[in-house]
């Protein structure tokens, strides 16, 4: 028989009826859920603007691109399902702040050119996130990963292209695309999390297998990466500090506000109380309907 | 945009054959486009997540049809005019949906009750018009009454679910019928697929356990171009951002 230890060790992968220490299961419980939150309150800054897409055509990427993201949440949920926690559990957590969810989610979508923002930055520095946790030691939550991170490449590549019709279209359509920039490049920078100097639970992760590189590492990856996606978009970074660091072969960045960032996890953000209030009313509108459903399955209808 | 306004009945002239196959054409287009608004607005906010991704699905689906109906029927305009044309720049009384799809929400019963009714009204349509002579509308026919027979069944379910679910799901599908009746009553003839169509809702019904309201007939129907400000006000959302900026693309 195998070890946990050795599992890890070995670079395998742990599985459901596995036996794993108590708290490599809370660990993942609170990531897992944490990471299914953020996409089911990550459909509303976007959902918003479905109803007003400028095209059908966007209106129809839109409305599919939501779609995946209430499947991921499914996903997701399930995944922490495996772990002996209810879904219904994990809603009441987030509900009552109990537990989070991606910061980003907290900046409000003012625009049409938002949305492709979003997919381009938000989408995008998921992936970098989340290409790794493809590989991370629990088994349900990697494969969950793996249908996800398609999905995510397809919503950043149509998040850059809606915004490259934006920022190659009418000065107006331009200025929305670049003020969108400006507001969301550190928010999405943001997403990394804390500085790796101030990241408390990194090493048990990376021991653990759940975590494979830094925030700092994959916030430099995402920099790397975007950088000349926004020259190719003809926007410009909201940031002077940005040089080409000829030794390093990276880009050099300005300054995160992490002093922002603990504030909007602290629930401090700019739209946290309209979220989760919005969920929160979602979900007491549709308590009838839920009572009904399971009513009926107890007299023996097909639920 | 050319005013798209014309004729309006089968025998309208020289042009009559092809424009009537057009008003005829947007009719089926506007109800899905229309359909697929309303349901879009409960994206993120349905009773759970599950009916979250099913609701999407859905008006996804329509919004699919409508984009193949309004192509299609922009093409039999004279100038042609795009899918887009048609939806965010043609006049409100010039959408021939049914006044059924562009009623606000309300709750999820009073949506369940328009999407059965929808979903059986069109599911009766397209299984005909599978074999029409226009060999183009049967192909988007042969695909569309596939999609629609799956939101017909999700509408049965949760009419069976909601008619004998609880007291309170009961109540609610029952002022949702009787407030939803006449404006599907205003769509119906009385010809073959009318016919059937209210016999499959009767059915389903019936087995809900839901009493089948008395026939009464709301005006307007929608088909003639007159509607109600609900219309106006879906519209206008739509036309949000493309009216702030004219003649970009997206
Ligand atoms: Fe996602
Ligand atoms: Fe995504």
């Amino acid at each position: 028989m195998t070890t946990f230890e050795q599992v890890i060790e070995d670079l395998g992968r742990v599985e459901p009826r596995d036996a794993m220490p108590d708290d490599y299961r809370a660990t993942l419980i609170r990531q897992i859920a944490q990471h299914a939150h953020s996409e089911i309150i990550g459909m509303q800054p976007e959902g918003a603007w479905i109803t007003r897409a400028p095209s059908l055509r966007r209106k129809a990427i839109l409305l599919a691109k939501v779609q995946d993201e209430a499947g991921h949440g499914l996903y997701l949920y399930a995944a922490a399902e495996t772990l002996g926690v209810d879904r219904a559990d994990l809603l009441d957590a987030l509900h009552t702040g109990r537990q989070k969810y991606s910061s980003i989610f907290n900046y409000p979508s003012l625009t049409w050119a938002d949305v492709g923002t979003i997919g381009w930055l938000v989408d995008g520095a998921a992936i970098v996130n989340q290409v790794p946790l493809c590989r991370c030691s629990y088994g349900p939550y990697a494969r969950a990963m793996v249908r996800i991170c398609k999905e995510e490449s397809f919503h950043q590549r149509q998040g850059f292209e809606s915004l490259h019709a934006l920022s190659h279209g009418t000065p107006e359509q331009h200025a929305m695309a670049q003020d969108a920039l400006d507001r969301w490049w550190w928010p999405a920078l943001m997403m990394f999390g804390p500085p790796d100097s101030a990241s408390p639970n990194s090493e048990r992760s990376t021991a653990w297998g759940i975590k494979r590189f830094s925030n700092d590492t994959l916030r430099q990856r995402f920099v790397d990466m975007t950088v000349p996606q926004a020259a190719v978009l003809g926007l410009r970074i909201p940031d002077d500090d940005l040089a080409w660091n000829e030794e390093r072969g990276s880009w050099d960045f300005g300054e995160v506000d992490f002093a922002e960032l603990a504030e909007v996890v602290a629930g401090r953000g700019p739209c946290n109380a309209e979220r989760i209030a919005h969920k929160v009313r979602a979900d007491a509108e549709g308590a009838w309907v839920r009572e009904a459903a399971d009513a009926y399955a107890a007299s023996g209808g097909a639920r | 945009m050319p005013s798209t306004r014309c004729e309006d009945g089968p025998d309208a002239g020289t042009a009559g054959a092809a424009a009537s196959d057009r008003i005829y054409l947007l009719g089926l287009a506007d109800d899905a486009l229309i359909a697929s608004h309303r349901l879009s607005e409960w994206v993120a906010r349905a009773p759970d997540l599950e009916e979250d991704i099913a609701l999407a699905n859905i008006a996804l689906d329509l919004l699919g049809q409508a984009r193949m109906l309004l192509g299609y029927a922009g093409e039999l305009t004279d100038p042609v005019l795009t899918e887009d044309d048609l939806a965010y720049l043609r006049p409100a009384d010039e959408f021939r949906n049914a006044v059924l799809v562009e009623r606000p929400n309300g709750d999820f019963a009073v949506t369940i009750v328009r999407l059965l009714l929808l979903a059986a009204y069109q599911y009766e349509l397209y299984a005909g018009l599978r074999t029409a002579a226009d060999a183009r509308l049967a192909a988007i026919a042969a695909k569309s009454v596939k999609e629609v027979a799956y939101h017909r069944d999700h509408a049965r379910l949760w009419t069976l679910r909601l008619g004998s679910g609880t007291a309170e799901s009961r109540r609610r599908m029952e002022t949702a019928l009787a407030a939803e009746w006449p404006w599907f009553c205003a769509l119906l003839g009385d010809d073959r697929a009318d016919r059937s169509c209210r016999h499959w809702v009767a059915e389903v019904l019936g087995t809900a356990t839901l009493e089948l309201p008395e026939d009464r007939v709301a005006t307007p129907s929608g088909r003639d171009g007159v509607h109600t400000p609900d219309l106006d006000a879906i519209l206008a959302e739509m036309r949000e951002v493309t009216a702030a900026h004219p003649g970009a693309t997206w």
